[in-house]
C-alpha cells in the first residue's frame, strides 16, 4: 500500500464529515493557541525585565536605608535617614571595585512655565549621576562641580516635561521653571529613554544637583539613595560585598541582621523578576499545555467513536483488499492530520492572540519559535498516540465481524 | 477440470456460541468453472452466506480444502488473504455498502486505492469504464443518497468489476429490491456473465431469480443437497417486458 493512497483514503474520510473533523481540531486548536500565547506573554514579560536591565546599567549597585531592627520592633524603609554623605564617601575611597558614584535625592511637585505646570518628579545627583543611571543629554550641557558645592538653580529636563510645560517652537534651554516655586534655569535635555518595563515614563523628570534638592527643596541633611557602577557586570558581587563591609564599619554594625541599610544590585533585582516571571510562564504554559491535552483526549474519543461507528466501512475497505496494516494506517494518518491541521491553525491563532494582546494591551509579547516547534511536535504525537489505541483496534478487526456489524 | 475457478471439498464451518456448537458447513463439496453463472440456494439458515463468506476469503472454514483459481487458501495469512480478495475478488452486498457522502466515482474508485500498482489517472479511468458498463455514466457525481436503491446496488457492481476480478461474489444483492429492479440488476448480471465472461456466484432464496443463472447449487443445513443445470436459460430482459408496466423504480 503506498502512502500517497492511505493519505487520500484519510483526508476523503475526515472530508465527508467536516463539521465534526473542525469539532474534534478546536481543542487542539485552542489548546495550541492558548500554549503559544501564554508563552509569548511569559517570555515578552521576562524580555522587558531584561531589556530593562540594560536600559538602566547591569553594573547598577545601590543602597538603600533598610529596615531596622530594634527590640524587635521594624522601622519603616522609608522614614529612615541612615544614608549620609560621608558613606558615600567613605565607599568612593575604599572600594576598588566601582568605577563611579552617586548620592540620590528626589521629591516630586508641581513644574511650572509661564501658564503650564505639570506634575513630576526632581532627581539630584552629582556629575556622574547620568553615567550611572545611562542617561543621556540630548542638547545643553551637564552641571558642573561648582554648581554643586554653591547649590546652583540649574536642571536637565526630561522629553516629557518639554513637551507639557513648552509651547512648540521654544528651546527650553536659558529658560527658567519653577519646581516647588524654586525657580531653576534649564541648562540640558535628556535624550529620550521611553517607558520602563513597570510603565513609567522615564522621560518625565527633572535632574539637578543633589545639593539643590537636597537642600533647597527638602531642606534635608540625608540623603535618599546611594547609586554606584560597579568596574564590570562580572565585579557586581564583589562591589556589593565591599559596600556592605564599608557600610557595617560606617554604621559600626556587627552582625548583617543590625543593617540599617540594603545594598542592592540591578542584576539580582532583574534576577528576582525573571525568576517570577520565569514561574508565572512556567504556570500559563502548564496551563495551556493541559488544554492541549485534553484536545488530545478530544481526539482520541472521536477517533474511537468512529471506529465503532466505521466499523462496517472498515468491513467494506478489509473486502475490497484493505489489510489491517492499511486500516491502522487510516485512521492514525486521520487522527495525525486532525491534530497536526489542528496544530497549525492553532499556532495561526496563536499569533493572531498575541498581536491582539501586544497591541491592544500594550503588553510585551515574545514568541518564541521553540515554543511553536514544540508545540507543533507535541500536537503530531498527540495524533499518534491519541489515535493509536483506536486504530490498532480497527486494524484487528475481522472482515466478516466487521462488515456484519449492526 | 482444469478450469475450474472454485475447487471445494469437504469444507466444513463451525461457529462456538457459548456452549453450543453451530454446524454452519458439515462437509460441502463443490466447483465452479470459469465463465459459469451460478446460483446458491436454499432456505434461510442453510449455510449459503457462510458458504459465500468462505469463497469471499473474507471467513476461514474450520476444515476442509478452497482452491481459488488454481491456489488453495488454506495456508494463507490475513495480508495474503487480503491481497487476493484485492486481486482476484469482487462482492456485491444486499445493503450496497457504499461510503456514503461519496460520489459514486470515487466509491468505485475504492479497490484500486489498495492496489498500488494502479495510479491514479488509470484508477479513474477504470472506474469511469465500470460505471458504463453498469450504466451509470450519468451519476458518477451523485451521493449514494441521491440514488435509488437499484442505482446504489449497481454502484457497488462497477466496485466489484473495477479490478478485473476472477470471480464475483453476490449475497442476496437483489434482496432489497422491488421486483423489476432486480430484474434489471440480473439482467445487468447476466449481460456481465455473457458478454464480458464474467464468473458469478450468486446466493438466492428466491426461486425466481434463481432461475436466471446457469446454474442452481441447493444447500439445506449445511450440505450440498442438489446440483441442477436451469436448461434453457431465462433472459431477464423478456422477463422485464413481461412485467406489468407502472411499477418502474426512479
Ligand atoms: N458468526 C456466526 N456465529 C454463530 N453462528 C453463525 C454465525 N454465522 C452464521 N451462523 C449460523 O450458521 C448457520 C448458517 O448461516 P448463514 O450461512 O448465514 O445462512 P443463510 O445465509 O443461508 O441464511 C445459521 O444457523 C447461523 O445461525
Ligand atoms: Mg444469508
Amino acid at each position: 500500500m503506498n502512502y500517497v493512497n492511505l493519505m487520500k483514503i484519510a483526508k476523503n474520510a475526515l472530508m465527508r464529515n467536516k463539521f465534526r473533523a473542525f469539532l474534534t481540531m478546536l481543542g487542539i486548536i485552542i489548546g495550541v493557541a492558548s500554549v503559544i500565547a501564554m508563552l509569548a506573554i511569559g517570555q515578552g514579560s521576562k524580555k522587558s525585565i531584561q531589556d530593562q536591565m540594560s536600559s538602566m546599567g547591569s553594573n547598577l549597585v545601590f543602597i538603600m536605608p533598610g529596615s531596622q531592627q530594634r527590640g524587635g520592633v521594624m522601622m519603616g524603609n522609608s522614614s529612615s535617614q541612615s544614608l549620609k554623605l560621608v558613606d558615600m564617601e567613605a565607599i568612593r575611597l575604599q572600594s576598588t571595585n566601582i568605577s563611579a558614584i552617586s548620592p540620590e535625592v528626589r521629591t516630586s511637585g508641581q513644574v511650572v512655565y509661564g501658564n503650564s505646570n505639570w506634575p513630576t518628579s526632581i532627581y539630584g545627583g552629582n556629575t556622574d549621576y547620568l553615567s550611572i543611571r545611562k542617561f543621556g543629554l540630548e542638547s545643553g550641557r551637564l552641571f558642573t562641580e561648582r554648581e554643586i558645592t554653591t547649590l546652583a538653580k540649574v536642571c536637565l529636563i526630561g522629553k516629557t516635561v518639554v513637551s507639557k510645560i513648552f509651547p512648540k517652537g521654544v528651546d527650553p534651554i536659558g529658560q527658567t521653571i519653577r519646581f516647588k516655586d524654586i525657580p531653576l534655569k534649564v541648562i540640558g535635555i535628556l535624550s529620550e529613554k521611553g517607558e520602563n518595563s513597570f510603565g513609567q515614563d522615564q522621560d518625565d523628570m527633572l535632574i539637578a544637583p543633589y545639593t539643590t534638592v537636597q537642600r533647597r527643596l527638602l531642606a534635608i541633611d540625608y540623603i535618599q539613595t546611594i547609586l554606584t557602577s560597579a568596574i564590570s557586570e562580572a565585579r557586581t558581587d564583589a562591589a556589593i560585598n565591599d559596600l556592605q563591609t564599608i557600610m557595617r564599619k560606617q554604621h559600626k554594625i556587627s552582625k548583617p541582621e543590625d543593617d540599617d541599610f540594603r545594598v542592592m544590585s540591578q542584576a539580582e533585582l532583574v534576577k528576582t523578576f525573571t525568576s517570577i516571571s520565569d514561574i508565572l510562564t512556567t504556570l500559563l504554559g502548564a496551563i495551556a499545555g493541559i488544554s492541549l491535552l485534553v484536545g488530545g483526549i478530544g481526539i482520541m474519543n472521536i477517533m474511537y467513536v468512529s471506529v465503532t461507528e466505521r466499523t462496517r466501512e472498515i468491513g467494506l475497505r478489509m473486502s475490497i483488499g484493505g489489510k489491517g496494516r492499511d486500516i491502522l494506517m487510516q485512521f492514525l494518518i486521520e487522527s495525525t492530520m486532525l491534530s497536526v491541521v489542528g496544530g497549525l491553525i492553532g499556532i495561526g491563532l496563536g499569533y493572531l492572540v498575541s498581536a491582539v494582546v501586544g497591541t491592544m494591551m500594550g503588553w510585551p509579547v515574545v514568541i518564541m519559535t521553540q515554543s511553536v516547534v514544540l508545540s507543533f511536535l507535541v500536537c503530531a504525537a498527540i495524533g499518534i498516540f491519541f489515535g493509536w489505541y483506536p486504530a490498532k483496534k480497527a486494524s484487528n478487526l475481522n472482515p466478516i465481524d466487521a462488515l456484519r456489524y449492526e | 477440470m482444469a478450469n475450474n475457478i472454485i475447487e471445494v471439498s469437504n469444507l466444513k464451518k463451525y461457529f462456538q456460541v457459548g456452549d453450543l456448537t453451530v454446524q454452519a458447513l458439515k462437509g460441502v463439496n463443490l466447483a465452479i468453472r470459469s465463465g459459469e453463472f451460478v446460483a446458491i440456494m436454499g432456505t434461510s439458515g442453510s449455510g449459503k452466506s457462510t458458504m459465500l463468506n468462505i469463497l469471499g476469503c473474507l471467513d476461514i472454514p474450520t476444515a476442509g480444502d478452497y482452491k481459488l483459481d488454481g491456489v488453495s487458501v488454506s495456508g494463507l495469512n490475513r495480508n495474503q488473504l487480503a491481497e487476493l480478495r484485492n486481486a482476484k475478488l469482487g462482492f456485491v452486498f444486499q445493503s450496497y455498502n457504499l461510503l456514503s457522502r461519496t460520489s459514486a466515482l470515487e466509491n468505485v474508485e475504492l479497490p484500486l486505492y489498495y492496489n498500488s500498482s494502479v495510479k491514479a489517472k488509470e484508477r479513474k479511468e477504470r472506474a469511469m469504464a465500470a460505471l458504463e458498463a453498469v450504466g451509470l455514466t450519468d451519476r458518477i457525481h451523485h451521493m449514494p443518497n441521491q440514488l435509488s436503491g437499484g442505482q446504489q446496488q449497481r454502484v457497488a457492481i462497477a466496485r466489484s468489476l473495477v479490478n478485473d476480478p476472477v470471480v464475483i461474489l453476490a449475497d442476496e444483492a437483489t434482496g432489497n429490491l422491488d421486483t423489476r429492479t432486480s430484474y434489471e440488476i440480473m439482467e445487468l448480471f447476466q449481460r456481465l456473465n455473457e458478454d464480458h465472461g464474467k464468473t458469478i456466484v450468486f446466493v438466492t432464496h428466491e426461486p425466481d431469480i434463481a432461475r436466471l443463472t446457469s446454474r442452481n447449487i441447493i444447500f439445506r443445513d449445511g450440505w450440498v443437497v442438489k446440483e441442477q443445470m436451469t436448461g434453457e436459460k431465462v433472459s431477464a430482459a423478456e422477463m422485464l417486458k413481461s412485467l406489468p408496466v407502472g411499477d418502474h423504480e426512479v
